[in-house]
């Protein structure tokens, strides 16, 4: 195989382009498709002072390395969430990331900062574990931006990721969640700018991106997220995706294009109605927004009352085996 | 040759000399989900690998979204 660009023996084949590219050309694709999504959709600009959220995975370690790649300031924050190995593994790959190049890594520690860790506050509250870390991340990344003075906060959210989250709900026909699936979410009372510069990147590219820089990430897979609903849906798109090159491109894409701009009325419904948590004193939207003895209390504060007072509680008491996991496990039963 | 598998690592021996596509047919593995590494650096589908090398075959799905 050639390099569609320079005829030089390529490293990569990506069907969606019916193309393949060599280690040059590869980055020169990936450095255009990013810079055309923070252009389209209007994500900042050079002057603007941006907070990567940090996880140690192939997708924010790749986003952070583009936009400075491609000449923005941006900083990291990385949250360390108390899941065992995993956790300590993946900090050990941000902080060394960052100090290898100079960059800025600030780092939350959910123990040591708020008493609690996700495989506790999953068992505290009852909480599926993806959704009490998206509720703790959602919150510290805001807090540390609005406190920090970033006037944005990049992640490293990836074609395969939008395109599954809008698979899951356009199968329950989430209209509401449909409408807010954007890839900027504009700052409003309390709340930074969110944006997501890969939506126009694969996962298979942006490991890709990670292996031909050279950059090292955690390449297992978080054991909390085993079993989870979006993987399903990958997987799913990935099936299509093979049969027809393209797919999570088109439907995606096609969905900011044509369908995005006739939910827009319902995408700004409620942007308004948020009101001040008594306790942290961060902006707390309708949803999340609770009556503890007659106050306004955000979902954060809650969940790190009743997490803080819960004894610890272990990995593996909360996590599934992933179908790879048991995949082996079969394997080696078989020999 | 030796084949790298990640989620939980684990190694496998293959007999033969394989293209990638083929490989990963053969170990029931999506291309879109993965990316296939000789010796630390990245082949396409139609490279052909030898019984001498050592293979990454490194899953690029992610749970998070």
């Amino acid at each position: 195989m050639k390099c569609r660009t320079c005829r030089e023996p390529a490293i990569i084949d990506l069907p969606r382009h019916n193309a393949n590219f060599c280690a040059e050309h590869f980055l020169q694709l990936c450095r255009r498709q990013v810079a055309k999504a923070i252009h389209d959709h209007q994500m900042f600009t050079e002057a603007d002072r941006i907070l990567v959220a940090v996880s140690g995975g192939k997708d924010s370690l790749a986003v952070w390395d583009l936009l400075v790649d491609l000449g923005y300031r941006a900083d990291g924050l990385y949250i360390a969430l108390g899941i065992g190995e995993y956790s300590d593994e993946s900090r050990g790959y941000a902080e060394r990331f960052a100090a290898e190049r100079g960059l800025v890594l600030n780092v939350v520690s959910l123990r040591e900062d708020y008493g609690y860790d996700v495989p506790t506050a999953a068992k505290a509250t009852g909480r599926v574990p993806c959704s009490a870390c998206g509720m703790s991340k959602r919150h510290l990344f805001d807090k540390a931006a609005v406190d920090g003075g970033y006037d944005v906060v990049v992640t490293g959210h990836n074609l395969d990721d939008e395109a599954s989250v809008l698979f899951g709900n356009a199968l329950r026909w989430d209209v509401e969640y449909l409408a807010r699936q954007l890839p900027v979410l504009p700052a409003r009372h309390g709340f930074p700018r969110k944006v997501k510069p890969l939506i126009r990147l694969t996962e298979r590219e942006m490991a890709a991106w990670c292996v031909v820089r050279g950059i090292d990430y955690i390449i297992e897979e978080c054991p909390m997220a085993a079993g989870n609903r979006h993987l399903g849906y990958k997987e799913a798109l990935n099936s299509l995706e093979e049969k027809s090159p393209g797919t999570k491109a088109s439907y995606y894409l096609g969905f900011l294009d044509r369908m995005a701009p006739l939910l827009a009325d319902l995408a700004v419904t409620g942007a308004d109605s948020v009101r001040p948590c008594a306790r942290c004193g961060a902006a707390t939207g309708v949803a999340d927004e609770h009556a503890v003895d007659g106050e306004i209390v955000c979902a954060f504060c809650r969940l790190v009352e009743r997490s803080a007072a819960h004894a610890p509680v272990s990995v593996d008491l909360v996590r599934k085996k992933s179908r790879a996991e048991r995949r082996a496990t079969m394997e080696v039963e078989a020999r | 040759m030796k084949v790298i598998l990640r989620n939980p690592r684990r190694e496998i021996v293959i007999d033969g000399r394989r293209r990638v596509h083929a490989l990963l047919a053969e170990l029931d593995l999506t291309r879109e989900g993965h990316l296939v590494i000789r010796n630390g650096t990245l082949v396409p589908g139609d490279a052909e690998l030898d019984r001498d090398d050592v293979i990454e075959i490194r899953p690029v799905i992610s749970g998070g979204a």
